[in-house]
């Protein structure tokens, strides 16, 4: 032992630690996890950022593109293979194509975030909107409403549920990818989980992992009854009936 | 360091020595004294004197700004926070960017600009940056870094001087398997007596590299079964293998229930840790800058880096709060 | 040491660089070993697809019967569709560290956790598909005289496969993308060269993405071929399909498409 380093650190520098005991045996502590539960609020709140951010810009795009998919039918195919070919791309490969591009950070978190939701948000509004009944259309037609009126007055409302039941789907599947977000830069639970600059014992540490990702499972379920209880305000004559 | 602080250390380190081996033959409950700033492995030993030490604030770094990253790992992130939290005791201005990723994304971060200066290992930057193949890595320290430091040039990076310690492979088990082989201590030995018939777990890439399982295959013709993941110590706790590819400075080589055996060939290359510096920052830095850098890694031996490990894959405590206590407990800081 | 493939260091990049890699072997950056090829990659896409397949399969066998029976009886939603929802959200990776401890590394810890995920949008649409059939088919089945299981297997099944199938191939995306952390947990994949940096390169990482793109392109393709095949032929077009949905009120059905 080097004397100069010991002379300058102090003996008392090196704990002595035996590797027993929950925490130091990496295992699942639950006094652990109530002394540091604060330290995960932080990261939860980027989590919701990105996922709220990234399902809001996907949904503004894949909107618009789907209406004009209504207008036009011909273009549902070639946006259904391009959104289509952009889901397939491993979540972990997408941040490492765009890190050149966009750079570390939030940026190319919500980049790649955004580009996994076009699809499912895509098909589910046309889908949501090409089976609206022909006759409750050729009656507005026939009581004179325009094209834009009968999308905005009968259209989309009678194409909520299903468009609701992708947006369901796209959040809860963003959630799960947002944290890979760490890969990129990002912030979120991603961090926590998998590294240990948050002091909180990375990926071998059974207490956090599980308190990390029951977080992300947490933030799916409340976020998904909060648009199933949105919905079932906003279509009461769709609750569940017997036939 | 200038003559006059030397000549002082060298003073301190033959007094400190003549104290310890002095205070050996006696019970040597070490660790009483607890007063701030008193070393002592010994009975009222001086302190170096702080003053030689303390990071001084130098008004000619005020508004220079630097930006030190580092790689996404507990040592990189204490090294990142060493370097900054030093530099910014010298008066300048520290951006943090302690999250860059694999060696490869750090190294276009550094050129780019967007980092001043990160922390890599000599053996990552001669094998992934300069093309140098692992088994013609220099396995002497200062040839290694040599190497390193004029390929860097041709870079326009300059590599500071290398930290005292290293981090490299070193083959680890548990007690009881050690015992199941006769206690070998080095890595020949264990291979004539564990032979082919034992698992050896490491990170996926470990089965792809001379300086790792196939090094072991063909230098010492050991070939244990290969368990690809990343669990490393958590593998041997789960008895997912009986030996495993750990690193010299992990927290977990000071627990006594690891036993880790010699590279008595000297498979593994050197990996010693140098701030690589982009050119253009380095007159940013000063000579003042170079110096605090140095002056704050002189400490870093293995062992007091595996214990900063320690303290945050152990402990559980936070990287920026360990460096502190670092600089603090080797008055580098207050 | 010489080896029986180039040194190719420098020679090409970007996506040049990642197609040399799949067609021809060469040395790995830190060298000694032959990395590459199609050789190397077909082996690899093919324990890709392997790990892959099992996981999905067993997840049709444990996804489809529940959903079935619960979209029979009309009952279990919350199960089917907002509890496999939320089953989305679970990170992959922390669940495959997570499982070493109790399971340890190998296949059948990376196939528990790719079946895993692969079983929510399965079980959902399974459920959603047969409960949409009409109330009016399934009494008419029964007052002709079938059995409730000749009825889940003669009417329902054949009316909701077009929506299982769906949900199949949802998961079958979701799993092949997955399975590059295998390598994590003992098996090697097509996650191999993204796992290894310093051995594949910036190229590897290129073309094992570009590979598991194509092999999510082919899977996918090849099941909605299969789903086309199995569409009985009333129901392909589906212009009456509408007037199906509109009277089915589920409240939020989780699926995902249909055509």
């Amino acid at each position: 032992m080097n004397a100069v380093v010991l002379a300058q650190l102090g003996n008392d520098f090196f704990q002595k630690r035996t590797g027993a005991g929950c925490v130091q045996s990496q295992g699942f502590c639950p006094s652990w996890i109530a002394d540091h539960i604060n330290e995960y609020w932080g990261p939860l709140g980027e989590h919701v950022f990105l996922t709220l951010v990234s399902l809001a810009i996907g949904f503004g795009i894949a909107f618009t593109l789907a209406i004009l998919a209504h207008k036009r039918r011909w273009l549902t195919g070639p946006i259904t293979a391009v959104t289509g070919a952009l889901y397939t791309i491993p979540s972990v490969a997408a941040f490492f194509l765009l890190l050149p591009i966009t750079g570390r950070g939030n940026l190319t978190a919500i980049v790649a975030l955004t580009t996994y939701t076009l699809l499912i948000l895509f098909r589910n509004i046309t889908t949501g909107l090409r089976n609206v009944p022909v006759d409750a259309v050729d009656a507005a037609r026939g009581m004179g409403l325009t094209d834009n009126q009968i999308l905005r007055q009968v259209e989309l409302p009678l194409a909520l549920p299903e468009i609701l039941a992708g947006v369901r789907i796209a959040f809860t599947t963003t959630v799960g990818l947002a944290t890979l977000a760490f890969f990129a830069g990002g912030g979120g639970l991603g961090e926590q989980i998998y590294s240990e600059k948050a002091g909180t014992g990375g990926i071998f540490f059974k207490s956090n992992v599980v308190v990390a990702g029951g977080l992300a499972i947490l933030l799916a379920a409340v976020g998904d009854l909060i648009i199933l209880a949105g919905q079932r305000i906003a279509l009461p004559w769709r609750r569940v009936g017997n036939a | 360091m200038n003559t006059t602080t030397r000549a002082f250390t060298a003073l301190l380190a033959v007094l400190a020595l003549a104290f310890a081996v002095a205070a050996c033959g006696s019970s040597s409950s070490s660790g009483s004294d607890t007063t701030t700033g008193t070393s002592s492995t010994d009975t009222g030993a001086p302190t170096p004197a702080a003053d030689t030490t303390m990071i001084k604030k130098d008004p000619a770094n005020a508004g220079k700004t630097l930006t030190i990253g580092s790689k996404n790992f507990a040592e990189q992130f204490i090294l990142g926070e060493i370097y900054s939290q030093a530099l910014e005791a010298a008066g300048f201005t520290v951006k943090k960017q302690l999250d860059l990723g694999s060696e490869q994304i750090a190294l276009k971060a550094l050129k780019a600009g967007n980092v001043d200066a990160y922390p890599e290992y000599t053996g990552t930057a001669l094998t992934s940056f300069y093309r140098v193949k692992t088994q013609d890595v220099p396995a002497d320290p200062a040839q290694s870094f040599d190497l390193l430091k004029s390929d860097a040039a041709k870079d326009n990076i300059t590599a500071m001087p290398q930290t005292p310690f290293q981090d490299t492979f070193v083959v680890t088990s548990t007690q009881a398997t050690a015992k199941k082989y006769g206690n070998p201590t080095t890595i020949s030995e264990l291979a004539a007596k564990a032979g082919s018939k034992t698992t050896l777990s490491g990170f996926p890439e470990c089965r792809q590299r001379t300086d790792c399982l196939l090094g072991l295959n063909s230098k010492y013709n050991w070939k244990p079964k290969f368990v690809s993941s990343q669990g490393k110590y958590a593998d041997l706790e789960a008895k997912q293998a009986e030996f495993t590819m750990g690193f010299g400075t992990d927290g977990e080589q000071l627990l006594k229930k690891y036993v880790h055996y010699a590279d008595d060939k000297k498979l593994f290359p050197p990996y010693y840790v140098s701030l690589l510096t982009r050119n253009d920052a380095v007159p940013k830095l000063g000579a003042g800058g170079q110096k605090v850098i140095q002056d704050v890694q002189k400490p870093l031996t293995e062992k007091v880096m595996a214990e900063l490990n320690s303290r945050v894959s152990i402990d559980k405590k936070k990287p920026e709060d360990v460096a502190a206590d670092y600089l603090k407990a080797a008055h580098f800081i207050k | 040491m010489s080896l029986p493939c180039p040194d190719v260091a420098g020679r090409h990049s970007g996506f040049v660089d990642a197609f040399d890699l799949i067609f021809h072997h060469r040395e790995s950056i830190s060298g000694g070993v032959c990395v590459g090829g199609p050789g190397e990659i077909g082996h690899l896409a093919l324990l890709h697809l392997e790990v892959s397949l099992v996981a999905v399969v067993i997840a049709v066998l444990i996804a489809v019967p529940v959903g079935l029976w619960l979209g029979h009886i009309r009952k279990g939603e919350f199960l089917a569709v907002s509890v496999s929802n939320v089953g989305r959200a679970v990170p992959s990776l922390a669940l495959l560290a997570f499982f070493v401890a109790f399971l340890g590394v190998g296949f059948t810890n990376v196939t528990l956790v790719l079946t895993l995920l692969a079983i929510p949008p399965i079980l959902t649409n399974t459920y959603v598909g047969t409960r949409q059939v009409e109330a009016e088919t399934v009494a008419a089945a029964r007052g002709v005289g079938l059995t409730e299981a000749q009825i889940v297997g003669q009417v329902e099944l054949p009316l909701a496969l077009p929506t299982i199938f769906a949900g199949i191939r949802t998961s079958a995306v979701a799993v092949v993308a997955t399975a590059t952390i295998a390598p994590l947990a003992n098996v090697q994949s097509l996650g191999t060269p993204i796992l290894e940096p310093q051995t594949y390169g910036d190229a590897g990482q290129l073309a094992a993405a570009i590979v598991v793109a194509l092999i999510t392109l082919a899977v996918d393709a090849g099941l909605g071929m299969a789903q086309r095949a199995v569409t009985p032929r009333g129901l392909k077009v589906g212009t009456h399909a509408p007037e199906r949905r509109r009277r089915f009120s589920l409240g939020t059905p989780a699926k995902t498409e249909t055509t």
